[in-house]
């Protein structure tokens, strides 16, 4: 049987309709495309893809399953090594991790592992009749502080292995960034929530409303009998660019925009939170956070969405699918451009934003090439929305409450990078306010290793 | 959810709901905030708190109705719940070494100056408080401020109660008589609390005053309630609320307020449409 240099295609929404509604952009892979796009995997003997997993998902194990039509326990394969299968097989970067080591990428496109490990998500969310049995509790109270990817992840590693984990959640809701962050239709918040559903079911603890740092302090934790505690609360502090009309009316941080569309649904005509709807909107940055905020700006019934980047496309750290997405439902990309004022009206609200042309120079730091402006090319852009998507840094609230935990000068909590210990014994941290703003998975991997290195520590401060 | 102990109606449009949440009561002190959400539909809104009870394990808010969800929470009764409520948030006012003091509070502000006053008085110093009103019949914590204060003042802008006149003119008068304050905290209106920096700006007075802007977290992640302070942005959320009243710009604050006032009178029409089916 010959196989296909190319994926099976997954069903996406028209452009035209979805850039109106809040939907799921990507339909999901049916039985029949699922097994037929497994059949292209070669099961390669070393198995590079698991090797750029950052959980280590035991992928041509769970594939082999699909092949032969075993969805559930293609489900259970993966779940071993990852609690959020739903949410990574729709957001994770596939095309640089598993899918970017796959074999078969070299001479056409990867298997679709992503596509395949999102299909068994849903697949048993449907049709599982049965949970597992909780493992059972051994009474060690072990604390998480935030309720994303990488708290979610620790706290699901940790109650399978018997612990009572609690987590303390800011907001109202649990999920972090999957909740807040990521819009419904690239990440339907059912799927969250089903996932969490499951934490829930496997005996682990979720105190929404309470801010640590505030409402109880860590060192609080340890007095209430928590014997280790992971920190996980993310970097959700937004960066601005600090340039002159930042504050107008109009002007938000993508974190805001989002939070209102995602966590507070103001697109819904029964919520009542509010947002801005403006027709010309400009969102700055070339992330995955910009396009997710400019494509949701069309959906809330702006006419005209500018994607402003100082780099060019191919420096874009946003997803190429995403980048497309966008481009398909008609977000237009300014690139080589950087804002350097906004210009508001006389009762203060955003009329424009005033740009410079952008070269690229020799790479900086990052590797990349450094932006250079060009003297004299400057323009004004006509808008009344701009949404500032240039980063995110970690939220000090629990460093600077806690006594010897250590951090950066840019504010990420410092860990060893085996076990995610901090300087301050019993207390671990990972994901976002360690690294700084980067993927879901790698904050799950950072979870997960943190939890193993948790159960050693308890494990051996009780055998003292 | 956290259920409301108890109602009073301070005046015709201003409430005051104690609600049941002892961490946040264990926690709370003056100048903190809290967060609400009534109910899954709702919005948060961010509320200054106005007094706890650390034993009863209660947080206590006061309010004015000025729009759907003020309006929503106004119909709330004692044992209904809420469905969320967080805090303490924000960073406490740094209330040490203030000799003497005058705590001025503007409408509904007052309910924000009053724990200010109350604890500078348990600590001993001297406290004059002036409050301002539009009218007589909106004057709300009148004995409570009696008790915690050296001095009392309440204004109305009518003149149907006390003296006639704004917070503002009573303090300018108050410092022209040579009394010597180490600081003024204000909190009110946007406009009462620029205008009483301005009266001692020329003194060089400490003027603390309480910003209570649009915020959606409370925890520094959306930056939606950034305020300019002394030519740098701040998030009130944390960095404040309380800042500098000589260093903020107000003029910014203002026009930053009104950024939902139009979808704001909008869904306040509406939900008197859903209150008034409620009652039939």
């Amino acid at each position: 049987m010959s196989v296909s240099a190319k994926k099976i295609q997954m069903p996406v929404q028209d452009a035209k309709v979805r850039r109106n509604n809040f939907n799921e952009v990507t339909l999901g892979y049916t039985a029949e495309m699922a097994v037929e796009e497994a059949q292209r995997c070669l099961n390669c003997k070393n198995s590079p893809c698991v090797k750029g997993c950052p959980v280590n998902v035991q992928i041509p194990d769970f594939i082999r399953y699909i092949k032969n039509s075993e969805f559930e326990k293609a489900y259970q394969t993966i779940h071993e090594t990852n609690s959020l299968p739903a949410v990574c097989g729709r957001v994770c970067p596939q095309e640089t991790q598993c899918e970017g080591n796959c074999v078969c990428g070299i001479k056409g496109e990867p298997v679709a592992i992503g596509r395949l490990e999102r299909f068994v998500a849903d697949y048993h969310m449907q049709h599982a009749v049965e949970e597992k049995e909780p493992a059972k509790i051994t009474g060690t109270k072990v604390a998480v502080v935030g309720a994303g990817p990488s708290g979610l992840t620790c706290a699901g590693e940790l109650a399978k292995k018997g612990y009572a984990v609690t987590i303390f959640e800011a907001l109202h809701r649990p999920g972090g960034v999957l909740i807040y962050g990521i819009p419904e239709f690239r990440l339907p918040k059912k799927k969250v929530a089903d996932e969490i559903d499951n934490l829930i079911k496997m005996g682990v603890q979720i105190r929404t409303n309470v801010v640590i740092g505030k409402t109880i302090t860590v060192d609080e934790l340890f007095e209430q009998g928590f014997r280790a505690v992971f920190v996980g609360s993310g970097a959700g502090y937004p960066s601005f660019m600090n340039i002159e009309g930042e504050n107008l009316n109009g002007v938000y941080s993508a974190n805001e925009y989002l939070t209102r569309i995602n966590l507070m649904k103001a697109y819904k005509p029964d919520h009542e939170t509010p947002i801005l709807k403006g027709k010309k909107v400009a969102v700055i940055g070339g992330g995955n956070v910009a396009m997710d905020a400019a494509r949701s700006a069309l959906r809330i019934g702006a006419e005209t969405v500018y994607i402003i980047y100082r780099r060019s496309l191919k420096e874009m750290p946003a997803r190429m699918e995403e980048i497309e997405h966008a481009k398909e439902e008609g977000v237009q990309f300014r690139l080589l451009t950087n804002p350097i004022r906004f210009i508001g009206d006389k009762d203060g609200w955003l009329t424009g934003a005033e740009c410079i042309k952008m070269e690229l120079g020799e790479p900086d730091e990052s590797g990349r090439s450094r932006p250079v402006p060009q003297k004299g090319s400057e323009f004004v852009l006509e808008i009344d929305t701009a949404i500032i998507a240039v980063g995110t840094s970690p939220n000090p609230l629990v460093h600077k409450t806690t006594q010897g935990i250590k951090v950066n000068k840019r504010g990420c909590i410092l860990v060893s990078e085996e076990s995610g210990a901090t300087s301050r014994e019993g207390i671990y941290a990972g994901g976002d306010a360690v690294t700084g703003a980067a993927t879901v998975i790698l904050a799950m991997g950072a979870g997960k290793k943190a939890a193993l290195a948790m159960d050693r520590y308890l494990n051996e401060k009780a055998a003292k | 959810m956290y259920r409301i102990l108890k109602k009073r109606v301070l005046n015709p449009s201003v409430i005051l709901l104690a609600i049941e949440a002892p961490l946040i009561a264990s926690k709370a002190q003056p100048g903190q905030f809290i967060i609400l959400r009534i109910n899954e539909t709702g919005e948060r809104i961010p509320l200054t708190i106005a007094d706890y009870d650390r034993e009863l394990g209660t947080v206590t808010i006061i309010f004015q109705v000025v729009g759907a969800t003020t309006k929503l929470l106004a119909q709330m009764r004692e044992g209904d719940m809420l469905a969320d409520f967080v805090g303490p948030l924000g960073t406490a006012s740094d209330l040490d070494g203030i000799k003497k003091a005058a705590v001025i509070g503007g409408g509904v502000g007052c309910a924000i100056a009053y724990p200010q006053a109350k604890e500078l008085f348990r600590r001993g110093t001297s406290v004059d408080v002036i409050t301002g009103f539009r009218n007589k019949d909106l004057i709300i914590l009148n004995e409570e401020f009696k008790k915690v204060s050296t001095r009392y003042f309440c204004t109305t802008d009518d003149g149907s109660n006390g003296k006639k006149g704004f917070v503002s003119d009573v303090l300018k008068a108050l410092i022209d008589e040579g009394t010597q304050y180490d600081a003024v905290i204000a909190i009110g209106p946007l406009i009462m609390m620029k205008v009483v920096s301005e009266v001692t700006r020329p003194y060089h007075i400490k003027t603390i005053i309480s910003m209570n802007p649009i915020m959606i977290d409370g925890t520094g992640m959306c930056g939606g309630c950034r305020v300019t302070v002394g030519g740098e942005t701040k998030f009130a959320c944390v960095d404040g609320p309380d800042f500098d009243g000589h260093l903020v710009d107000f003029d910014e604050a203002i026009r930053r307020s009104k950024m939902y006032a139009g979808q704001e009178r909008e869904r306040s029409n509406h939900m008197d449409c859903r209150l008034m089916k409620g009652v039939q």
